[in-house]
């Protein structure tokens, strides 16, 4: 059962210099109670895609496709229904905490300011609520950090706010972008943890470049690359046998995998490459690869890869 | 070829009832010439002060870094201006790094003006440098904002390299970077020091990271190293529970 499905989305930034194709045709669905990692590298469009989920981008942006969540399309709700949804059965959970949370606000405020917009709670219930929420991400004594300024906490306990925040609503899909970032490894361990703990009814978008990260805590994988999607598969199969040239280099790059690296450098999303986008950094490149964007080919085990190796 | 006694940097913090931090609390090691001495630990346990305190870039509350055989905290400003070159120090975020109104040409002659090499010969040195630390010649007329991470973080190599340093403090060099690109980064700089026998101090909190690039590891918790060894003694047999918990719970993957 799908939960959310994206279709042929398309989000154009249009700039002085051009226009920054982020996401450029992409398909993705996200079924119930699946936690699916989008993994890719800085300025691919990942943490873009996540954000035109929760329709979070500007107006002055082009945006094309469906994302179709429980049978309505979110890109053409309107403001108000779609306000219903954001924080209520789609929530986020925003990378870098420091910057998301506001400063000069108690966390408890922050958190409470969700559930009464979306559960009508009054004050003290509110807050009754939010101190059983500290306690379910385990922030320690939640009956006093519940009056804590976000820079009274370290940056393991701010996380654990966010995902407190994104919580408070009960939702049935959360977008995690870069939740582990930034954190140090046993702390990193621990939110990763409590995560997964959390999601264990959910569905979740795990957005990350950590790939550590994503094979702890993910059902399945999607590769992301210059705007589009290039592989998708179970966790298990890819970190055992990556199929695009792409996802198999970037696990060579890992240190306790030999630190082999990617020549070259991601192209900017103004002016992709011809043929396939990843074709100038292929070791294994073809002359149909300069010529021929690839399409996502479907497998027969269930994965699917952008590749003319295996089309 | 260093030798760290006894280091301590302690920061103040109120006027009337002082109070200190200790950063850095009685460190001792030394590092052998062409040896890579990694040095892990979590945020906030002291590896950055640590780092800054060797190259005095701050400096230390106490303790004496010999470096062969001279005590670089005895040094006066003039007797250190001399030294500096040969200890150098990369830092994290390779954009800050660089001046952004300096062309990378400029930036990586800057060293070599004060080095006093003759101005016809600065040219050639830079695309020299350039060509060393794997950029194209058409890099030499663009801004820093105009590259990527890793780049700048080569141009900072280039920058480090003119001085002919013997010694150098990467801190975190690639924890800004993607994986794809640490490899390249982390990659030039095993060759580097191999080419030029450079001796390392390569602080990280990703152990993985550390692990490949160094010969032995120090680790430090809470402004002390708790643990030091040869690397796959570190992760096969660790003594001390810190490091137990870190190498422990390493991700599968």
């Amino acid at each position: 059962m799908n939960l959310l499905k994206i279709k042929a989305l398309r989000v154009y930034f249009p700039t002085d210099d051009g226009i920054v194709k982020a996401v450029d045709g992409v398909d993705l669905n996200i079924k119930r109670e699946e936690i699916l990692g989008l993994i890719g590298e800085t300025g691919c469009g990942k943490t873009v895609l996540g954000m035109s989920i929760m329709r979070l981008i500007q107006s002055t942006t082009l945006t094309d496709g469906e994302i179709i969540y429980k049978d309505r399309d979110l890109l053409s709700l309107s403001d108000d229904e779609m306000r219903k949804i954001r924080g209520g059965e789609i929530a986020m959970v925003l990378q870098n905490p420091m910057t998301s949370l506001n400063p000069v606000i108690r966390v408890g405020e922050q958190i409470a300011e969700t559930i009464r917009l979306h559960q009508g709670l009054d004050k003290k219930a509110a807050r009754k609520r939010v101190i059983e929420m500290l306690r379910d991400v385990r922030i320690p004594d939640p009956e006093k950090s519940v009056d804590s300024y976000p820079h009274q906490l370290s940056g393991g306990m701010q996380e654990r706010v966010m995902i407190a925040m994104a919580l408070a609503s009960d939702p049935e899909l959360i977008i995690a972008d870069e939740p582990t970032k930034g954190l140090d490894v046993t702390v990193k361990r621990e939110i990763i943890r409590l995560m997964k703990e959390v999601t264990a009814k959910r569905s979740m978008l795990f957005i990350t470049h950590d790939l550590g990260a994503a094979a702890e805590i993910c059902d399945n994988i999607a590769v992301m690359y210059a705007g589009e999607l290039l592989e998708h598969a179970s966790v298990d199969s890819i970190f055992s046998e990556p199929l695009h040239p792409y996802s198999e280099g970037l696990l060579n790059s890992l240190p306790e995998r030999g630190l082999k690296p990617i020549r070259g450098i991601s192209p900017s999303l103004i002016d992709t490459p011809q043929g396939c986008r990843f074709h100038p950094r292929c070791d294994y490149a073809m002359e149909i690869c300069r010529e021929k964007h690839p399409e996502m080919v479907k497998l027969e085990d269930g994965r699917a890869v952008r590749c003319f190796l295996y089309a | 070829m260093l030798e760290v006694k006894g280091l301590s940097k302690y920061f103040s913090s109120g006027i009337l009832r002082k109070r200190y931090t200790k950063a850095v609390d009685d460190v001792n090691f030394s590092i052998k010439r062409g040896e890579t001495l990694g040095l892990v630990g979590e945020s906030g346990c002291g590896k950055t002060t640590l780092g800054r305190s060797i190259l005095r870039l701050i400096e230390p509350t106490a303790g004496k870094v010999l470096f062969d055989g001279i005590d670089i905290l005895k040094l006066n400003k003039k007797e250190l201006r001399t030294f500096r070159p040969r200890m150098q120090m990369i830092f994290q975020d390779p954009d800050a790094s660089l001046n952004p109104r300096m062309k990378i040409r400029e930036s990586i002659a800057e060293p070599l003006k004060l080095q006093r090499v003759e101005k016809c010969e600065i040219e050639g040195k830079v695309q020299e440098l350039i060509e060393r630390v794997g950029l194209s010649p058409e890099h030499a007329n663009r801004y820093p904002h105009q590259l990527s991470g890793g780049q700048n973080q080569r141009v900072v190599l280039a920058r480090v390299l003119a001085l002919n340093p013997d010694f150098i403090v990467a801190d975190e060099p690639t924890s800004a970077l993607d994986v794809s690109v640490q490899a390249q980064i982390l990659n030039l700089i095993q060759d580097l020091k191999r080419e030029l026998n450079l001796t390392l101090l390569f602080i990280s909190h990703d152990l993985e990271v550390v692990r490949y690039m160094s010969d032995r590891i120090a680790v430090m918790y809470g402004g002390k190293i708790v643990e030091m060894g040869d690397v796959e003694d570190i992760f096969n047999d660790a003594k001390h529970p810190y490091t137990k918990l870190l190498v422990s719970g390493k991700e599968v993957v």
